[in-house]
């Protein structure tokens, strides 16, 4: 008869530690995976549903999986959504400010690591303070001054800001190229200079090209919350050039003055489907780069070196 | 012919060139910069450092104080005026603190939406920390794939917009499944008082939002507990200490200031995030969408806003205070 080791099978079940052991590692992947499907579950939903027929819909057997793919909900929200010519003025609000912003701050956080600015903890503490101070106490003043400007209800409203560094969580970006520019190494810098070349050759030749991955990510970061930010667009932008954000927050009255859809009613398919929509460009964007996104919060350097 | 163009070119950049440097505004001599030929700076290597540092913050700069420093303080003067829009011009009456008074003892909505906001901060930042830290702990095990998990847990953060989450809280969709199908919210409605029992149920009709917010926070948490070095726990292992008491003893204490950090994020997220309903009010006393006219206008609308600051900051003291305290009577 063959003996079993006692400890031998223990180990395997328990392990050492519990967390090392087969049951640890069991009940944590099924915490996570149960955590994991319920914090997707309203995206599983949304997904589900907005490919579900009318006969699906009220049909309570069917849950998770519609009886057939039904794409008619897209194409309705596709023309309620005027999605072609909305992504595009969409993606100029968003695009434009992103990269914008991006080199602006890129600028700032470079200088403050790398230049002995006078004022620099004074600096700081300003940066840290536009990122608590929140965007309601300068709106009004901004608002009064683009309508001087007459650029309220143009792109510019939005872009203006991005380009001098004041736009969405500018604080942030700043101190992720802080923190970037300030772990390369000095003698890479100094060689430079000694070669014969100014701080701005520096930047260019050598900051830069090797911050590749900070301004990806800083881009990256720009770019989603740009896109699902709605409160100062919808303020700035106003009722005239809609966003897709914006659009989708008026879908019901969008989709009774959109034309030729009479024998059509609202049903919450329809609004999933636009909903999807709305959100498919960045979840594109997180599908190809998720790399970056997930990897650039270690690159903030947030958690100290 | 290009030559020849570009030789003409040259002539008057070398002109440029020499009145660059022969001038009277500016003007430089060996290691000194002459202003106006009689102000006289000697470039030191710390001056110019400081000056090629300025150009590059110079845009910065500038941005700050137009869309910054000016709106602040124009906003802050703004909040003890009166306001009326008069065609283009803003027609302004002095009111000393009024607005702000009338903000707590005169508007029917603000203190209700105010105190609305707190109990909701304060109930839903805590669980967004501990779900966060739960989150981050899992996927620090010893485990396969973390990079899979590391992007659904993040997702949300791409995804989260107001109209978005409005669009998911219309269909019930932010609620989990099983407490619509055990009735948690019909038995707590009639077991609580409904002073109680309301934020409780709003905070299950939203509880997956809540924890939608913590998706930039199990990143920076998890970034924290993988910096922790392994020998620590090694060394607390022989020394007899438990998976229990390392967490409490190790863990906790190593990732204190992460901890403050993600409060503060979780904080103005929340607070600035676009279903708010306190941020919808001022935006809707600013748009003069109320008609009693002692509480709309730009002014009113100012004088919100820096309450809402202040509320704001007193609540991230408030947490980072209590996280830090407990930190003093343990050591």
């Amino acid at each position: 008869m063959k003996k079993i080791n006692k400890t031998k099978v223990r180990h395997f079940f328990m392990g050492k530690n519990f967390n090392d052991g087969f049951i640890g590692r069991l009940a944590i992947y099924l915490l996570l995976i149960i955590i994991g499907f319920v914090y997707l579950y309203p995206l599983l939903k949304m997904f589900a549903y907005s490919i579900k027929d009318l006969e699906d819909l009220v049909n309570p057997t069917v849950q998770w999986i519609p009886t057939k793919i039904y794409l008619e909900n897209y194409k309705v929200s596709f023309i309620v959504l005027n999605y072609g010519y909305t992504l595009v003025f969409s993606l100029l609000v968003t695009l434009v400010p992103a990269v914008l912003q991006t080199i602006t701050t890129s600028l700032m956080g470079y200088a403050l690591a790398k230049f002995k600015v006078r004022g620099r903890v004074i600096l700081f503490a300003i940066i840290l303070l536009t990122y608590l101070l929140p965007i309601q106490v300068y709106m009004i003043p901004r608002y009064v001054l683009f309508d001087q400007l007459g650029i309220l209800e143009t792109a510019w409203a939005i872009i203006l800001p991005a380009t001098f560094g004041q736009g969405l969580s500018s604080a942030i970006f700043i101190l992720i190229f802080f923190q970037f520019f300030r772990m390369q190494p000095k003698a890479l810098d100094e060689s430079a200079e000694i070669d014969g070349a100014n701080a701005y050759q520096t930047f260019i030749r050598i900051g830069v090209p090797l911050a590749g991955p900070a301004y990806l990510t800083a881009f990256l970061f720009s770019f989603v919350w740009y896109w699902n930010e709605t409160y100062v667009s919808s303020l700035f932008i106003g009722s005239d050039l809609y966003t897709l954000q914006l659009k989708l927050f008026n879908f019901t009255s969008q989709f009774n003055t959109t034309q030729g859809l009479s024998e059509q009613a609202l049903n919450e398919a329809i609004r999933y489907s636009a909903t999807i929509l709305i959100i498919l460009p960045v979840l594109l964007v997180y599908v190809i780069m998720q790399k970056w996104f997930v990897e650039g919060i270690d690159r903030t350097g947030i958690t100290g070196e | 012919m290009v030559k020849s163009f570009f030789a003409k070119i040259s002539i008057i950049l070398d002109k440029i060139k020499y009145a660059l440097g022969h001038n009277f505004i500016i003007n430089t001599k060996n290691n000194t910069w002459v202003l106006f030929s009689f102000i006289k700076i000697r470039v030191t290597n710390r001056r110019r450092q400081s000056l090629i540092g300025l150009s590059f913050i110079l845009i910065w700069i500038i941005g700050y104080l137009i869309f910054a420093l000016y709106p602040i303080f124009y906003s802050l003067y703004l909040s003890f005026f009166k306001v009326k829009l008069d065609g283009a011009a803003l027609q302004m009456t002095f009111q000393g603190i009024n607005n702000f008074k009338a903000a707590f003892l005169y508007d029917p909505y603000f203190v209700e939406i105010l105190v609305g906001y707190i109990l909701e901060i304060v109930i839903n930042v805590p669980i967004t920390i501990v779900f966060a830290l739960i989150i981050a702990l899992l996927i620090n095990q010893n485990i396969k794939g973390k990079g899979i998990w590391r992007t659904i847990f993040f997702l949300p953060v791409i995804i989260i917009s107001g109209p978005v989450i409005g669009e998911l809280m219309r269909q019930g969709a932010t609620t989990l499944p099983s407490i619509r199908e055990y009735d948690i919210i019909r038995m707590i409605l009639n077991n609580f008082s409904p002073g109680i029992a309301t934020p409780i149920q709003e905070l299950f009709d939203r509880i997956l939002l809540v924890l939608w917010f913590a998706g930039i926070q199990i990143l920076i948490l998890l970034a924290g507990l993988q910096k922790i070095d392994r020998e620590i726990y090694e060394a607390s292992m022989v020394d007899g200490a438990g998976p229990w008491a390392s967490f409490w003893k190790i863990t906790l204490p190593s990732i204190k200031p992460l901890i403050s950090v993600s409060i503060i994020y979780t904080v103005v997220s929340m607070s600035v995030f676009s279903l708010n309903e306190v941020i919808i009010y001022i935006r809707n006393v600013m748009l003069g969408e109320s008609t009693d006219a002692l509480i709309n206008g730009y002014g009113y609308s100012a004088a919100l806003s820096w309450l809402y600051f202040i509320v704001m900051v007193l609540i991230i003291l408030l947490f980072v205070g209590l996280l830090n305290a407990r930190k003093r009577s343990r050591s």
